[in-house]
C-alpha cells in the first residue's frame, strides 16, 4: 500500500503540485480512507443532536436514556454484521464508530428497553419512529432507457427530483411535517427521514401514509399500472401533475428516454391506452412516418401532441384520464412500501460511505434539489485528500473559499452538505 | 364553535326525535350489560322482538335495498316491534333485548357473524336518524371528538372538499358538515385518499364519520361476542340450564343462519301451522311463563322447523288472549295431524309424515339421535308407523320407554315434562343430548 498520506501532507498548497497529487490517489472505497474520513470528517456532533431530539441538554424534561434506547447496527469489513448497537453520548458513539470503522451504519428506531438488553431472543419492542421513505431509480427500469440496474445519469437522475419535490411538498403541505431530510443513497437512490414529533406513528398510520403515496402498482403481469378513477384527480395528485409531472414528462422526460423514437418504445405507451382501435390507429400513423425526415428530437414531441390530441378528442371521453395515466406511470414516484410501513426497518445514516461507488451519503436539499448530481457528490478520496488540504490552509473558512483550487472547493462542497444537515436539524 | 349545518338538517332536526325513542341518553352502545331485574317472560319477549327487527333488516338487505329505503325500513320495524309509550321503557327494552340476543348468538362462528352484521346495520340507520346533538355525543363516546368546521374555514376550503368528493364517486354538492380530524386518526380514509390533508389534518365529512362510528361499534360488540361466548360456555350455561339455557338454545333455531331465502318465505305461518301449534300449548295447560322453558327445550324442535319458533310467541300470547280474539279450539291429535296435508309454504303437519327424509333426519339429529336408533325411526317412517317412530324419538331422546305410545302431542309433552322433572330431581343425569 503506498503511503500517499505522507506524500499528501508534505505537499505544498501549490495549483501544479495540488493536482498531481490527486490523480496519484486511488479512487473509490477502500478502509485506511475510511479510517481517516471517521477520524476527521464524519459529523458526530451534528448526528448525534440529529438523534437525540433535544433530549441531550439539561433541561428538566429531558429523557436521558433516550439516545440510549436507539439501535444502531454495523456492518464491519468481511460482511461481519453486528446488531443492537447503541451509545449514551456522543463520545461514546464516536469511539466506538473509529474503533470498529463499518462500512455501512444503519439506524433503527429507538426502543423500549437499551438496545443492547435486545440481543439474543428478547423481543424487541419499537416505541416510535421517524417516517421513512426509500426510493430507488433500479425500480424504474421499465421506463428509463439510458441506464438500468446500479447505474444512474443526469438523464434519468431527474426522476428521483421530481420525487423529492412531489413527496417534500406533501409531506409538508398535506401531512404537516416541519424536519424533513432528504440523503442521497450513495449510489442509485434517495432515502427520506420525516420527524413528526413526537412521531408516535404507529404501523397502521404508517401505511396510510405510503397508500396515500403510493399510484403505481406494480407486478409483472399488470399491464397498466397506474389506474386514476374519479372524475377529477384527488387535490394532491392534481398538484403533481399540474405542477411538477406534467412539465417535467413534456420538457424533459420525453427528450432525455426518446420515448416515443422506436416502435418499442411507443409500443409501450400504446400499450397503456385501453381502447384498441385507438392505440391502433395511432401505431399505424406513426408506422407510416418512419422513413420521414423529421429529427428524433421533433419525433417524440410530435407524436405526444398526436396522442393528447386523439384522446382528448370528443370521441373519445372515457380516455381523458389516459393521459395522466401515462405521465404518472412514467414518472410519479415509486416508494418501497415495505421500507415505510414498518416501524423497525433499518435504514442507512447519513454520511456513511457507499461501499461500491466511495461516494458520501450527503443529504439533499429539497428546495435546491435540481441542483443535485450524483455523479459529482464528493467520494472518499477525495474527501481525505481535499480536507487534508484545506486543514493545512491557514485563514479559516474565508481563505477556503478564495482558494480556487479544485480540491478545496470539493471539501467546501462536503462542508455545505453539512450545511444542509444542520439546517434540517430540529432546534 | 359553530356547527356548519345546512337549512335541511335544522328543519330534520326540529322533527326528528327518533332513534332511541327521543329519550335524552339516544342511542345506547351496549357496553356493559344492565344491572336490571328482568322478568324470565320479557326475557324471551324482548328478545323475539328484537328478532324481528334483525330478521327485517337481514330481509331488506337481501333485496338489495338503497340505503335511503334501509333507513325507513329501520325507521318503521322500529316503531313497530321496539317502541313504548314510555321511552325510558324503550331505551330498557332496547338493552335488555341486546343482551339477550348477545347470550343467544354468541355460540357459534356463524351465529356471530349474522348478529354482528345485523346489529350493525341497525346501528348504522339508528345513528343516522339520530340528531346532529345526539351524533356528537355519540362521537364523543367513541372516542371521535370531532371539532365541526367552522363555516369560515369551510369556505376557505369548499372547492377542495368538492374535488375530494367527485374522486370518490360523490356529487359535487359538498356535504355542509365537516369534521377536522389529526389525519392519523382516520388512517383508512387517508390510505384511499378519500379526504383532503392539509397541515396534519384531515377533512372528514359527516357521512364518513359514521363509518367511523359504525366501525367501533361493530369491532366492541364483535369482541363481546367472543367473551360473552366464552363465558356461556364456561359458567352460564350450566348454571343456567333450567332456566335461560334452554330459552337460549330456542331463540337460536329461531333463525337459520344466512339463508335468506327461507326467511323470505317464512314471514307469516300458514293458518294450519298456527292452528295446530298454537292449541297444543293451550291444551298443554301451561301457564304462559312456564310453557316456554319446559316446551321448547322438548317439543319445539320435534314439531320442526325452526320457523315455528319464529311465530311462537305471537301465538302463545294470542292463545292466551294478548293478542286478538280468543276461540276455544281442542288440541288436534296425531291422528288428525297425520292425515293434514299441509301445502307448499306450510309448516305443520307431522314431522315424520311430511317432512321429506334428509330433513327428518336432521331434525331428529339435532334431538339427539343417532346411529341405531335413528335408523329404526327411520325405517318405522318408512313402514308408516308415524306414531310409533314419534315414541321412538321419546325414548331415544328421553332415555326412558313409553308403554303407552304417543298419540297426541300434549301427550308427548307432558310425558317430556315427566321425564324433564325426574332428572332434576336425580342425583346423577342421564346423557342425553
Amino acid at each position: 500500500m503506498p503511503r500517499e498520506d505522507e506524500s499528501v501532507e508534505a505537499m505544498e498548497i501549490d495549483g501544479q503540485h495540488q493536482q498531481a497529487a490527486i490523480t496519484a490517489v486511488p479512487d473509490g472505497f477502500n478502509v485506511d480512507y475510511l479510517r481517516i474520513y471517521y477520524g476527521k470528517l464524519f459529523p458526530y456532533g451534528d448526528f448525534f443532536k440529529w438523534l437525540s431530539y433535544g433530549n441531550d441538554g439539561k433541561h428538566p424534561g429531558c429523557d436521558q436514556s433516550y439516545v440510549g434506547r436507539r439501535e444502531f447496527s454495523f456492518t464491519l469489513e468481511n460482511d461481519i454484521y453486528l446488531r443492537f448497537q447503541s451509545f449514551d453520548s456522543v463520545s461514546e458513539m464516536e469511539s466506538s464508530i473509529k474503533e470498529k470503522c463499518p462500512f455501512k451504519i444503519d439506524i433503527g428506531p429507538p426502543a423500549k428497553r437499551h438496545a443492547y438488553a435486545q440481543s439474543g431472543n428478547n423481543v424487541f419492542v419499537p416505541v416510535e419512529r421517524e417516517l421513512i421513505f426509500d426510493i430507488d431509480i433500479s425500480d424504474y427500469d421499465d421506463v428509463r432507457y439510458c441506464c438500468s440496474g446500479a447505474d444512474v445519469c443526469m438523464d434519468c437522475w431527474p426522476l428521483m427530483t421530481i420525487a423529492i419535490k412531489i413527496l417534500d411538498a406533501s409531506l409538508r403541505d398535506d401531512f404537516g411535517f416541519n424536519h424533513i431530510l432528504w440523503v442521497y443513497s450513495g449510489r442509485r437512490g434517495v432515502h427520506c427521514w420525516a420527524c413528526y414529533p413526537p412521531f408516535r406513528l404507529n404501523n397502521e398510520q404508517r401505511a396510510a401514509i405510503a397508500d396515500y403515496f403510493r399510484v403505481y402498482k406494480g407486478g409483472e403481469n399488470a399491464m397498466k399500472k397506474v389506474s386514476l378513477t374519479g372524475h377529477v384527480l384527488h387535490p394532491f395528485l392534481a398538484r403533481a401533475y399540474t405542477n411538477v409531472l406534467k412539465c417535467f414528462f413534456e420538457d424533459k422526460l420525453l427528450l432525455s428516454q426518446q420515448l416515443f423514437a422506436s416502435e418499442e418504445r411507443y409500443q409501450k405507451i400504446l400499450d397503456l391506452i385501453p381502447d384498441e382501435n385507438v392505440a391502433s390507429e395511432l401505431h399505424n400513423k406513426w408506422q407510416g412516418n418512419r422513413r420521414s425526415s423529421i429529427s428524433k428530437e421533433d419525433a417524440n414531441a410530435t407524436r405526444w401532441e398526436q396522442l393528447k390530441s386523439t384522446l382528448q378528442s370528443g370521441k373519445h371521453k372515457g380516455l381523458r384520464r389516459c393521459i395522466e395515466e401515462i405521465v404518472f406511470s412514467y414518472s410519479y414516484p415509486r416508494l418501497d412500501m415495505e421500507v415505510s410501513k414498518h416501524m423497525n426497518h433499518l435504514l442507512k445514516a447519513p454520511f456513511c460511505i457507499h461501499p461500491k461507488t466511495g461516494r458520501v451519503c450527503v443529504p439533499i436539499d429539497p428546495d435546491n434539489c435540481d441542483d443535485f448530481d450524483p455523479t459529482t457528490v464528493p467520494t472518499l478520496s477525495q474527501d481525505i485528500v481535499s480536507a487534508t488540504i484545506a486543514e493545512s490552509l491557514q485563514g479559516g473558512i474565508r481563505k477556503l473559499i478564495q482558494c480556487k483550487a479544485p480540491a478545496v472547493q470539493e471539501y467546501l462542497d462536503l462542508v455545505k452538505f453539512t450545511v444542509t444537515f444542520q439546517l434540517f436539524l430540529p432546534a | 364553535m359553530e356547527i356548519v349545518r345546512s337549512h335541511r338538517q335544522l328543519a330534520a332536526e326540529a322533527a326528528s326525535g327518533v332513534g332511541g325513542g327521543g329519550s335524552a341518553g339516544g342511542l345506547p352502545t351496549y357496553r356493559v350489560a344492565p344491572q336490571l331485574e328482568v322478568r324470565l317472560e320479557e326475557f324471551e319477549l324482548f328478545a323475539i322482538d328484537r328478532l324481528r327487527v334483525l330478521k327485517g333488516i337481514a330481509d331488506g338487505l337481501s333485496r338489495g335495498k338503497r340505503p335511503e329505503e334501509m333507513e325507513k325500513l329501520v325507521k318503521e320495524l322500529w316503531k313497530a316491534h321496539m317502541r313504548h309509550q314510555d321511552p325510558a321503557e324503550t331505551l330498557n327494552k332496547d338493552i335488555i333485548s341486546h343482551f339477550v340476543l348477545r347470550l343467544v348468538y354468541c355460540r357459534t362462528e356463524e351465529l356471530r357473524k349474522w348478529f354482528l352484521s345485523m346489529e350493525t346495520t341497525l346501528f348504522r340507520y339508528r345513528f343516522r336518524l339520530e340528531s346532529l346533538e345526539s351524533q356528537r355525543m355519540l362521537m364523543s363516546e367513541f372516542q371521535l371528538p370531532y371539532k365541526a368546521l367552522p363555516h369560515s374555514e369551510f369556505e376557505a376550503v369548499k372547492d377542495k372538499l368538492s374535488q375530494v368528493a367527485r374522486t370518490i364517486g360523490q356529487s359535487a354538492t359538498v356535504e355542509s358538515v365537516f369534521f377536522k380530524v389529526p389525519f392519523e386518526e382516520v388512517p383508512d380514509l387517508v390510505a384511499c385518499r378519500r379526504v383532503f390533508l392539509s397541515k396534519g389534518y384531515a377533512y372528514v365529512a359527516m357521512s364518513q364519520v359514521v363509518s367511523l362510528v359504525v366501525t367501533q361499534f361493530r369491532c366492541n360488540i364483535s369482541k363481546a361476542l367472543v367473551l360473552t361466548n366464552r363465558k356461556w360456555t364456561s359458567t352460564i350455561k350450566e348454571q343456567e340450564k333450567d332456566r335461560l339455557t334452554p330459552i337460549v338454545e330456542a331463540l337460536s333455531n329461531a333463525y337459520f343462519g344466512p339463508d335468506y331465502s327461507q326467511l323470505r318465505e317464512n314471514h307469516h305461518l300458514k293458518h294450519g301451522g298456527r292452528m295446530q301449534f298454537g292449541l297444543f300449548l293451550k291444551g298443554a295447560g301451561l301457564k304462559l311463563e312456564d310453557a316456554l322453558a319446559f316446551w321448547r327445550a322438548e317439543f319445539s324442535q320435534k314439531v320442526g322447523s325452526e320457523r315455528f319458533d319464529k311465530e311462537y310467541a305471537y301465538s302463545i300470547r294470542h292463545n292466551y288472549g294478548k293478542e286478538g280474539k280468543r276461540t276455544d279450539y281442542t288440541p288436534y291429535s296425531c291422528q288428525k295431524i297425520i292425515s293434514a296435508t299441509p301445502g307448499v309454504g306450510d309448516h305443520h303437519g307431522c314431522p315424520y309424515r311430511h317432512f321429506g327424509e334428509e330433513n327428518l333426519r336432521a331434525a331428529l339429529n339435532k334431538m339427539g339421535t343417532s346411529g341405531h336408533s335413528l335408523e329404526e325411526i327411520m325405517d318405522k317412517v318408512k313402514n308408516r308407523h308415524y306414531q310409533l317412530a314419534c315414541t321412538m324419538t321419546f325414548e331415544a331422546a328421553h332415555g326412558v320407554s313409553c308403554d303407552t305410545g304417543i298419540n297426541h302431542p300434549n301427550q308427548y309433552f307432558s310425558e317430556s315434562q315427566k321425564v324433564l322433572k325426574a332428572k332434576n330431581q336425580a342425583v346423577e343425569s342421564q346423557a342425553t343430548t
